[in-house]
């Protein structure tokens, strides 16, 4: 038997009791909805905005983008912080001290992660839909192309988000990942049509998996003719299915490498010298 | 009694073993381990054995590489040189199957907060039932039971009884004495009762092998007087080694077979707490009172001289006590002396690690 497919049954429960951890859990809950009702706030604010050279409402293509936007944040910035600071309370260590427990460990926060961003994704679809008008939530098309991009979207962020996690030496630093990542979505669209952003930026925009995560959601439940604010005036389903792709990809390669790097150097005096670190900072 | 005799100087290299014990059927086996930072030796040449359901605690102030010894030991760090066994396996190269049959419980956690006591030991222990069976104690991998019994991933082979794997969670719970905190959040758990819990993630899988860092830092005498009583009980019926530090010489007489002091990188005694005791001082302080006066002695002889002190004031003699060094004497004598160099001279000089073999007699 393979370690991995032994430590698949726990893992996969691993998710699931955390996953429900969260859902029951107060400050977990209130954080995720303050995150979610800040944005559909703005959202309902600029409802009779229209994108500029349309009579579409800007509010609702927003809604759109912020599909996309939920999970390659979340991909990106909650498994990588949830890696720094569980390295530095111990659940690491601990899963290494268990046998198979890293790769169950592992297992556990992608289902947790995934579970979380495809429920924030569906609550804000539902919310959107009873809110806002223009999103073509009933056609087949719509769901045809929203599913692919979700799920390509978390193979794209995930693994990455790992990446992040093992590299950030500790969960003060992996700050200013959420930090970065909030400018990141300023320069990928999701507010406003990136094509109204200088060149340059929208070349930086387009490196990363947010624009294209973004561009796929809202290609999904837009009218086709809101294409015309787009680059290219074009929703580039290719190009997204294979910038995604790349990322993911790179993704896949890079996390085993990092994570076992990672979990190479936990030892129980590894967790206390970060812990005292912590501290002093705190102190000092 | 016993009587113990102990053979001048062992050269770092020689290992250390109990005589009639083959090599292999010591759980742990560490021969000349040597453990470098840049220019700096933080083990030079320790060596030790442990057989099964023995109990050795290692003592040494911080700083002596105490806890680099235990996680080298884990396998939660490379060695720069020498030969480690663990349980019959090098723990540099050790895979899951031999993992399972370890117990580690460090000085502090804060994991898990979210999860209840009783959902987490069982979520743990659902790890080790591929595990189950499988090992078997006194850390061979044994060619007996024969072959073909069940199939768990990776070696170890099973063993005609086996290790039921994990423990079930509610009787270990009970163990533990955490029944009424069973279905509490484990951040509101006290720092005992977290403690507590945390020897019970140790022992969730019925390690044939179990390593406490400082296991009763911060317990209360009763808590304290539990845990011992839960390793005895571990070490007894359970057959576990148990690796243990600990700052409290008190705890480390009560619960070891055996103490190991580790001071500047290496292991400067190894035996009981009674030979340790004998090892620093011939010597034993004789108090009594005449007459309603107090007298103190010291007296290489002790035997002898209280006989000759009830020969000379027969009835007149009241309060006798006789006491030999306690464990915190010696400790504190040998660290000094490990410490200043090795140059110290109440133990017939050197920095020698020293050999006891214990006849019973």
């Amino acid at each position: 038997m393979n370690a991995s497919w032994v430590a698949a049954r726990p893992g996969v429960r691993r998710g699931w009791i955390e996953l429900k951890h969260t859902f029951t859990t107060p400050s977990d809950l209130v954080t995720l909805l303050i995150f979610t009702g800040i944005l559909l706030g703005v959202m309902l604010w600029t409802r009779t905005t229209t994108v500029p050279g349309t009579h579409f409402s800007l509010g609702t293509a927003m809604l759109a983008s912020m599909l996309g936007m939920t999970v390659g944040f979340n991909g990106l910035a909650t498994l990588g912080s949830i890696l720094t600071v569980e390295r530095e309370d111990g659940t690491l260590l601990r899963a290494k001290a268990t046998p198979n427990g890293m790769t169950g460990y592992l297992i556990g926060k992608v289902v947790t992660v995934s579970g979380t961003i495809l429920i924030s994704v569906v609550a804000t679809l539902i919310t959107g839909a009873l809110l806002f008008s223009g999103l073509a939530v009933g056609s087949a098309s719509t769901w045809l192309t929203l599913i692919p991009v979700v799920l390509l979207g978390l193979l794209a962020t995930l693994p990455i988000g790992a990446v992040l996690g093992s590299l950030f030496p500790s969960a003060r630093s992996a700050g200013l990942l959420t930090l970065a990542m909030g400018g990141l979505a300023a320069i990928s669209g999701i507010f406003y049509p990136i094509t109204h952003l200088p060149h340059w930026l929208q070349w930086i925009g387009q490196m990363f998996p947010l624009y294209w995560l973004g561009l796929g959601t809202r290609s999904a439940l837009l009218p086709a003719n809101l294409a015309s604010v787009e680059i290219g005036h074009s929703w580039r389903h290719l190009a997204t299915f294979g910038v995604l792709s790349a990322w993911a990809v790179a993704g896949l390669l890079a996390a085993p490498i990092l994570l076992r790097w990672m979990a190479r150097r936990e030892s129980g005096s590894s967790v206390a010298a970060r812990r005292e670190k912590v501290l002093r900072q705190v102190a000092g | 009694m016993s009587v113990l005799n102990w053979s001048g100087v062992l050269s770092p290299s020689a290992a250390w073993h109990v005589p009639e014990e083959p090599a292999e059927n010591l759980v742990l086996d560490v021969r000349d381990l040597r453990m470098r930072y840049g220019r700096t030796d933080v083990l030079s040449g320790v060596s030790f054995g442990a057989r099964r359901g023995e109990v050795l605690a290692l003592l040494g102030p911080n700083g002596a590489g105490k806890t680099t010894t235990i996680e080298i030991l884990e396998g939660f760090r490379m060695r720069s040189s020498g030969q480690v066994s663990v349980l019959g396996t090098d723990p540099a190269r050790g895979g899951e199957a031999w993992r399972a049959r370890i117990g580690v419980v460090l000085q502090s956690w804060r994991d898990h907060g979210k999860w209840r006591v009783r959902e987490l030991l069982a979520h743990l222990g659902s790890y080790y039932a591929p595990y189950s069976g499988s090992g078997g104690h006194g850390g061979v991998v044994s060619s007996q039971g024969g072959s073909g019994v069940m199939g768990p991933p990776g070696r170890g082979g099973s063993r005609a009884p086996g290790v039921p794997r994990p423990w079930d969670v509610d009787e270990l719970i009970a163990t533990v004495g955490l029944t009424e905190q069973a279905g509490q959040r484990i951040r509101r758990l006290s720092g005992g009762q977290r403690r507590r819990l945390d020897v019970a993630i140790g022992i969730v899988g019925r390690p044939e092998l179990l390593f406490l860092d400082e296991p009763t830092a911060g317990f209360d005498p009763e808590a304290r007087r539990e845990f011992h009583d839960l390793v005895h009980r571990l070490a007894d019926r359970e057959e576990a080694t148990i690796l243990l530090t600990t700052h409290d010489l008190d705890e480390a007489e009560k619960l070891a077979d055996r103490i190991l002091i580790l001071a500047a990188g290496r292991i400067i005694a190894d035996g009981s707490a009674d030979e340790l005791s004998r090892l620093m001082s011939t010597q034993a302080e004789v108090r009594w009172s005449r007459d309603g006066q107090r007298f103190v002695h010291s007296a290489d002889e002790p035997t002898r001289f209280v006989r000759e002190l009830f020969r000379q004031y027969g009835e007149s003699v009241e309060d006798l006590e006789v006491r030999r060094a306690s464990l915190e004497d010696t400790y504190m004598a040998l660290v000094r002396q490990a410490e200043s160099g090795g140059s110290g001279s109440g133990l017939g000089g050197g920095d020698a690690i020293r050999k006891f073999t214990v006849v019973a007699g």
